[in-house]
């Protein structure tokens, strides 16, 4: 005979994710709710304002469209969610971002490079998927080195590392500004051109690539989740419980990095979506797992797009806005949770 | 035993630790005084394999930490610092369960959860092990730490100042637990303590160093004398007798 389940709110003699039983359950509640809210935006961003009546040839039609648009916001929050709540584990720090670390400045430095040293001519051989890999690659490269050195060894300490980091993507993005001063109006067309990204008219050929690249990044983060728990101890309790601290935080980052360049090559900077989900997934989730907190952050993630998507699309007729609106409601976020936590 | 063997490690010109050789027996608990910046918790740290020697070896139960994967040194060995700050939320049976991961790598079985109970009852837990860290006072804090290095099931232990900001009650407690954890459960204890008379009374053997260097090593009445005791600490000690063994007096 099985023993009788304990009241709901008594907890057990077990070491679980959750200590009550009504933790785990408003946990289930929490991703069931956010699941509908997710099928239902889906299903509006599809059909809303669709001219043809549902479920005639034409509907489908139009609604297949929108389906790259629903396609890249996945991708997005799916790289967001999982780059930056396994980002801020290695780093042991919840305030810091891949992408307030600069690694969004990075792509744009690359960006910039590429078309500063090769030319208008020299860019244009490269164009298309070649380029997408070739730069995601590169900055995946130089992210990992940069970032291993920074935040392993002297520089462990989460003051420096953070002032280091901010400084990094500032002067990043000033040595963009700078290079695109020095191009010839044309080039810097062609630049701009490669720099603006947003969900609307993000590139669906690169889709294929990011896709599996995104899920193989993130299948492996997946797949460490039991080492993540641990790293979010620090450096000595993960030494101390067997695991190689500094081999962990590479090899995170190194996947962080990865996802990070998906999401920017497809749509270009999100600076506060990232911090965003992954503060919300802590507020809600409230464990340590990260097998129950990477799903939650990349539901809300993919909750966050889609109804800002489907509000500015399809309410205020205000196409390409989204990630302002990210930016705007991300920003303030962030303020009232330094505020209110008032350390960092 | 723990063996060390011309170990050195320096931080600048000035400041050199070693070379130190020196074995420590297993069994009992062994004590690490001195004053401040005279290397204890390098040694520790060192031993415990969270820094890296300039030179030398050292070899815990006949394992060298350095080379010896660290998953194999985890079962060994459990090392618990000074400070412990962790970003995520945690009640202690949660913390405590961390220190199963060396053997279950995060799936906890019948047998972890066994060993995860008894060391939270050990350290007199049991009825906040659902409590979140946050919400106990610095006592119970650092008792549920030490019942996750107990839970990790090795048989050797070092702790970091582990009576740092704990009052003489609290104190008083730790330090009868850990005589209990050796004299019950057979573990080897190395511990850095700042009070020679915590050390005199708990210890069975005192370790003395100074500017990097061992200068004492021995049973507690063979180190408590006003003559050793003055010369480590730079300090005048008087020693007396108290009730339970030697006084160390310099106040």
């Amino acid at each position: 005979m099985r023993p009788a389940a304990p009241p709901v709110g008594e907890p057990t003699r077990r070491t679980g994710a959750f200590v009550r039983r009504r933790d785990r359950i408003r946990y289930a509640v929490t991703m069931v709710a956010l699941a509908l809210l997710a099928v239902a935006l889906t299903a509006g961003i599809l059909a809303y304002d669709n001219p043809m009546p549902v479920g005639s040839d034409g509907f489908w039609r139009i609604a297949e469209l929108r389906v790259t648009s629903i396609a890249v916001i996945l991708v997005v929050a799916f790289c967001h969610a999982f780059a930056t709540v396994s980002f801020q584990t290695a780093t042991s720090n919840r305030i810091i971002t891949p992408s307030i670390m600069g690694f969004e400045a990075l792509y744009i430095v690359v960006q910039t490079g590429a078309v500063f040293f090769l030319g208008a001519s020299g860019v244009a051989m490269v164009t298309g998927t070649t380029q997408f890999l070739l730069q995601a690659g590169l900055m995946i490269v130089v992210a990992t080195i940069l970032y291993s050195w920074l935040l392993s060894g002297r520089f462990g300490n989460i003051h420096i590392m953070l002032l280091v980091g901010v400084i990094l993507g500032g002067g990043l993005g000033s040595l963009s500004t700078f290079m695109q001063r020095l191009l010839t109006p044309s080039e810097f067309d062609i630049l701009t051109a490669r720099l603006f990204g947003n969900i609307g008219n993000a590139d669906a050929a690169y889709l294929p690539y990011a896709v599996p690249i995104a899920l193989a990044a993130g299948g492996a983060l997946w797949w460490r989740a039991r080492r993540l728990d641990v790293l979010s101890l620090g450096r000595d309790a993960t030494t101390n419980l067997g695991l190689n601290h500094k081999r962990e935080v590479i090899v995170v980052l190194f996947l962080v990095s990865v996802l990070m360049a998906m999401t920017t090559a497809l749509v270009g900077p999100m600076t506060f979506l990232g911090f965003l989900v992954a503060m919300l997934a802590y507020q809600f989730a409230d464990t340590y797992h990260h097998r129950l907190l990477l799903p939650m952050a990349f539901l809300l993630g993919y909750v966050v797009l889609t109804g800002a998507y489907f509000v500015l699309r399809h309410v205020f007729y205000a196409q390409g806005m989204v990630t302002i609106i990210i930016e705007l409601v991300g920003g303030l976020t962030f303020l009232v949770y330094i505020m209110r936590k008032g350390r960092l | 035993m723990i063996e060390l063997t011309d170990v050195t490690k320096s931080y600048s010109t000035e400041t050199l630790i070693g070379p130190l050789t020196t074995q420590i027996p297993a069994g009992g608990i062994t004590a690490l005084i001195g004053p401040n910046g005279a290397g204890k918790s390098t040694v520790l740290t060192m031993i415990g394999r969270l820094l890296g020697l300039d030179q030398g070896t050292i070899t815990v139960a006949g394992h060298d930490v350095v080379h010896t994967p660290s998953r194999a040194v985890a079962k060994i060995l459990s090392i618990l610092r000074q400070e412990n700050h962790f970003i995520t939320r945690l009640t202690v049976r949660q913390l405590v369960g961390f220190g199963r991961f060396p053997h279950s790598h995060g799936r906890l079985t019948p047998d972890c959860e066994r060993h995860i109970s008894e060391a939270i009852d050990f350290l007199n837990l049991t009825g906040l092990e659902h409590r979140y860290l946050d919400e106990l006072s610095g006592g119970q804090r650092q008792r549920a730490y030490v019942a996750m290095v107990l839970a990790q099931d090795t048989d050797y232990i070092l702790l970091d100042e582990p009576l740092n900001n704990l009052d003489m009650q609290h104190s008083v407690q730790m330090m009868r637990q850990l005589r209990a954890a050796a004299d019950e459960l057979g573990r080897t204890v190395v511990i850095v303590l700042h009070d020679i008379n915590f050390a005199a009374r708990y210890a069975d053997q005192i370790m003395a160093m100074n500017d990097g260097r061992i200068t004492e090593f021995g049973p507690p009445e063979r180190i408590l004398t006003d003559e050793t005791l003055s010369r480590v600490f730079h300090t005048p000690v008087k020693v007396i007798d108290g009730p339970d063994g030697p006084l160390a007096v310099y106040y």
